[in-house]
């Protein structure tokens, strides 16, 4: 078996040429890793040439670089933010410490906790939309979906150079595992029970798109503040990656609304039915889909009262989104924050100390964020002339995860009773019928500038061009 | 005041426990509700339990011991996702004092010890069905069935992060259980003990942890299979019709407990609980069928639900009430007609089971922190079976009547006493009265079912002494203020010493390692200091630790 060309094959800013352990971890695994990826990946691809973007270096230049090339060629390579000599530990107990390069044995079970279930979350999704190529409504869809799939793929590498590099043989069999479960597999599910749900469709890629590649993005801001400093460094640039997934989502969603709009005002209804029958999404399914959407992913953030919150922040693993900027001791033993708890028949606010509630604080924060994108798509709706608003739903309904998993509770937040939540689940929830609607409409258009019926072009194309641009050579 | 402790429970009113029987098996699913722990300040959060899971516990092995003879496999799982039991709640054992923790410990151990005496002596077999995280208690819960089968999910683990998490050790048996029961080669259950994470797959398998492995699709299957095969060994019956264990006859008052049989009188300004045991009366069953008929009235089962309740019930609500003085009253002969008919269907279930109980609740005795002193007095029956309590205490007094013999209390050696009651070292109390020498053992044999005056017994050495009624008041009396005058902490570990006396097995290293270390543990700053590892868990805040080592 010849030797990997490491410069050239795997792009890295970690000189992985001279560093043999590293090395040698890699070398088994990479195979294994294109194993997965031929298994695993995009359905019916491997022979595409796609328009991607790849990260050969984290400079300006270097991160983003486009040029057709075959999937399993593509150059996944391990980046990390550049080091910042002196760098310091910044909240926590050990806040004034210096950062950490290697692991303190000390926190190995919990450092390494972190990183398999963040790891366990990439390959998951490119597992969970596999088969999405195959009904893509463009080839510049088709083509963002893959530029989603390798990055995910890239942010597994990520993770595994973590483990590789700073757990020993404990972080080789992690890096195993990572490439054996499998999304939705009963014997052999990924951790995290979000990422054994389908997504089925389109709708619900680009929801899932924004709405838990979101969720990724504040684990990944809170892990880039964290005192580990390769973690920090390696989620840091993963960041840069991320924010193009949300914009798919969050313009791929867009796109639906501005097409169901056009025909709503051609056709001058309101009607699902009607809407329906002319081949476009209504916006109460949107609605319907977001609300899913929204829920599951709000879970994602743990128990709202949670003692390993507490201590991976006090114990500075993971940080609070955006703790450099916050304007308070960084330590927070004194502080408390409020979580909402199902007393009595009624949601009301309880008083926990802060450091429990680190959960719900990221929560909150991501909740803003995600509700500020809705926004903007309702000014798509408002300047189609609708009076129809979309928002996301009160975070304690359709909960399975803290103190208010199992309550029923409308997206307005009102308090229901089991039966009357049996009755209405479906006014909020998508049912059977719309998913089987929106599978209906799941064709496969990949001429270059055609756009399937139920989706609008985009404003513009991929790194700047045209939206009719080949972005995909099928050969 | 808080409420006091109550052991008694049944399957309506359980809130953790669901019980679910499909012939030979019964299935006892775990499905702790959080928001209902025993004591305010915590929640049972991931299947977490405090006492009251189990006191459920505790009853439902029983129900099913007594009340579904045809179950010969319990398998407990969880209807959790992905876990199982995740161990003592640790918020709990924070807000606990000492004392609650130490016996909310003897009590889980001895529900978990009875697991291996039901699968030892009645056929009774259990099966951990381990389909999730499975941590600490749980753990050592699984530890305590005949089988564990872990799912392998390539996420549960089975660990103890005791040491790791929370500095202090697993409280039930855990160390002990790993190395004498499974034989985990030791550096491997080092690496396994210092683990916060734990060990899943087939490494769990290999390094001896569980017995099986199975995937999600096949882990009921592979459950099923085991039940049943664990099942077919079992010589439980199945065409026997269970009895119902009614609700006890009890009633509490300031300074007493009372039930049909058994009464505790409690002295507080002495800081003594005088318990009285009471002979059958009338006309006891002699077969089978009586034997079903009278069912949770038959009184030896009666006896040992009763004598079990109040020495749980004292155990947990009178701390303070540290010398316990053993009676019992009424007719000796009946005593042993009762362990005669005990012993001529001793083969049969429910004589099976009714025995089990008494051996269970007579080894409560032996761990009970309380001095315990027998006083055998006019119309007492220290009989067969009853003489166990005299024989289990820590001194025994015996009323001498020179003057009128015919009234003196006796006791009367029955074949019973001689290993039908084994302590949890599996030997006879009388057997470890006499370090098993064979010379003492035959002198005794030799005056069994004969009524033994104060002289008697005292000379054979069945008893600590035979004060006479001149000298009887003063004797007792000085010989208990005496007692509850000295440390108690010193009385407990003395106690423990001298009563485990001979051989050593599994679970008195249990006992005894959690007594000695585990206690000590439990104390010391680096658990429960202000910033004790056990104190800080869940807070965020780093447990400092006193690096001296002891």
């Amino acid at each position: 078996m010849s030797s990997i060309d490491y410069n050239e094959k795997i792009p890295n800013n970690v000189d992985l040429a001279g560093d043999r352990a590293l090395r040698r971890a890699l070398e088994h695994w990479q195979p294994n890793y294109l194993e997965w990826w031929q298994d695993m990946g995009p359905d019916g691809s491997q022979d595409f040439d796609v328009y991607l973007r790849t990260a050969v270096s984290v400079d300006q230049e270097g991160w983003a670089q486009f040029g057709h090339v075959k999937m399993p060629d593509y150059r996944w390579g391990i980046f990390l933010n550049p080091e910042k000599p002196g760098r310091k530990i910044h909240f926590g107990d050990h806040k004034g410490e210096d950062a950490w390069q290697s692991v303190p044995g000390e926190y190995r079970a919990n450092l390494r906790r972190i990183i398999v279930t963040q790891g366990d979350t990439e390959p998951a999704s490119v597992e969970q939309q596999r088969h999405l190529g195959l009904t893509a409504p463009s080839m510049y869809d088709l083509r963002n979906l893959f530029q989603v799939n390798v990055e995910e793929g890239r942010h597994l590498w990520a993770m595994v150079y973590l483990l590789h590099k700073y757990f020993g043989r404990d972080g080789r069999e992690e890096g195993e595992a990572l490439l054996e479960r499998r999304s939705g597999e009963e014997d052999n599910p990924r951790i995290l029970q979000a990422f054994n749900e389908k997504t089925p469709d389109w709708l619900a890629f680009f929801m899932f798109t924004y709405f838990t590649d979101r969720d990724g993005k504040y684990q990944l801001h809170a892990l880039s503040e964290s005192s580990f400093d390769p973690l920090a460094r390696t989620t840091r640039f993963m960041l840069t990656e991320e924010a193009h997934h949300m914009f798919v989502g969050e313009t791929g969603v867009g796109r639906i609304i501005e097409r169901t709009c056009d025909v709503m005002n051609d056709l001058k209804t309101e009607d699902p039915a009607t809407l329906r029958a002319a081949g476009v999404i209504d916006l109460p399914t949107i609605q319907r889909y977001l609300n899913f959407h929204f829920s599951v992913t709000v879970d994602l953030f743990g128990a709202d009262e949670s003692s390993n919150a507490a201590t991976f922040y006090s114990t500075g693993l993971k940080g609070r989104y955006a703790e450099s900027k916050r304007k308070d001791d960084h330590v927070l033993k004194n502080d408390s924050y409020p979580v909402l708890q199902l007393r009595d028949g009624k949601l009301v606010e309880k008083e926990v100390p802060m450091l429990n509630a680190l959960n719900e604080v990221l929560r909150d924060d991501y909740i803003r964020e995600a509700a500020s994108g809705v926004k903007r798509w309702n000014r798509v709706i408002a300047k189609a002339g609708l009076p129809f608003t979309l928002s996301v739903p009160h975070k304690a309904f359709n909960r399975k995860i803290g103190s208010l998993a199992g309550s029923s509770i409308s997206p307005d937040g009102e308090v229901l009773t089991q039966e009357q939540w049996q009755q209405r689940k479906s006014q909020w929830l998508p049912s059977s019928g719309d998913r089987e609607y929106v599978a209906s409409l799941m064709g496969r258009v990949v001429e270059p500038g055609k756009f399937a019926n139920w989706i609008a072009p985009p404003a513009i194309g991929i790194n700047q061009q045209p939206i009719d641009f080949e972005y995909i050579r099928f050969n | 005041m808080t409420e006091p402790v109550d052991y008694q429970t049944d399957p309506t009113r359980y809130k953790h426990w669901k019980l679910q029987f499909d012939g030979p098996v019964a299935t006892l699913s775990a499905d702790f509700d959080e928001n209902a722990g025993l004591r305010p300040g915590y929640k049972l959060k991931l299947n977490s339990y405090d006492l009251g899971v189990d006191i459920e516990l505790n009853d439902a092995i029983n129900r099913i011991r007594f009340e579904h003879p045809e179950v010969r496999t319990v398998v407990i799982d969880s209807l959790k996702d992905k876990v199982f039991c995740s161990g003592a709640n640790i918020f709990m054992l924070g807000v606990s004092s000492h004392a609650w923790k130490v016996n909310f410990c003897k009590f889980t151990n001895e529900t978990r010890n009875g697991l291996e005496d039901s699968s030892q002596h009645s056929g009774l077999k259990f099966i951990a069905a381990v389909n999730g995280a499975c941590a600490g208690g749980g753990y050592e819960l699984a530890l305590a069935c005949d089988e564990i089968i872990l799912v392998d999910d390539r996420s549960s683990a089975v660990s103890l992060p005791e040491v790791p998490l929370l500095g202090v050790l697993p409280g039930t048996g855990g160390l002990t259980r790993v190395t004498d029961k499974r034989h985990v080669r030791h550096d491997l259950a080092d690496i396994f003990c210092t683990t916060s994470e734990g060990v899943r797959g087939q490494r769990a398998k290999d390094w001896r942890l569980v017995d099986e492995i199975a995937k999600p699709a096949v882990f009921e299957q592979t459950v099923r299979e085991r039940a049943a095969a664990l099942a077919a060994d079992s010589d439980r019956p199945s065409d026997a019709r269970g009895i119902a264990l009614t609700p006890l006859d009890r009633s509490h008052e300031e300074n007493s407990l009372r039930y049909k049989h058994v009464t505790v009188e409690m002295d507080r300004a002495a800081r003594t609980a005088t318990f009285v045991v009471r002979a059958p009366e009338g006309e006891q069953p002699v077969d089978i069928a009586a034997i079903e008929a009278a069912a949770a009235d038959w009184y030896p089962l009666a006896l040992a639900r009763e004598l079990d309740d109040a020495i749980l019930s004292m155990r947990s609500n009178e701390p303070d009430l540290g010398t316990w003085l053993i009676k019992t009253e009424g007719d000796a002969a009946a005593v042993l007609a009762m362990d005669a008919t005990l012993l001529a269907h001793r083969d049969h279930w429910l004589v099976r089971e009714t025995i089990g109980h008494l051996r269970r609740t007579l080894s409560r005795l032996d761990v009970s922190s309380r001095s315990l002193f027998a006083l055998i007095e006019e119309g007492s029956c220290f009989a067969g079976s009853l003489l166990e309590l005299a024989l289990a205490c820590d001194r025994s007094y015996q009323l001498a009547l020179p003057d009128e013999p015919e009234a003196a209390p006796c006791i009367t050696v029955g074949e019973v006493t001689f290993g039908l009651y084994p302590m949890v070292t599996g030997e006879s109390r009388l057997a470890r009265r006499f370090y098993d020498e064979q010379s003492a053992l035959d002198a005794v044999r030799a005056v069994a079912q004969q009524p033994l005056d104060a002289n008697a017994a005292f000379e054979l050495g069945l008893v600590t002494s035979n004060p006479d009624d001149l000298d009887w008041d003063d004797e007792v009396r000085i010989a208990i203020e005496e007692r509850v005058s000295m440390s108690p902490d010193a009385l407990t570990g003395m106690e423990a010493n001298l009563r485990f006396n001979g051989r050593e097995n599994m679970l008195t290293r249990i006992f005894g390692r959690l007594t000695a270390w585990q206690n000590w543990i439990f104390q010391r700053p680096n658990a429960v200091g202000e910033t004790g590892a056990l104190k800080v868990y869940g807070t965020g805040e780093k447990s400092r630790f006193d690096w001296n080592r002891v």
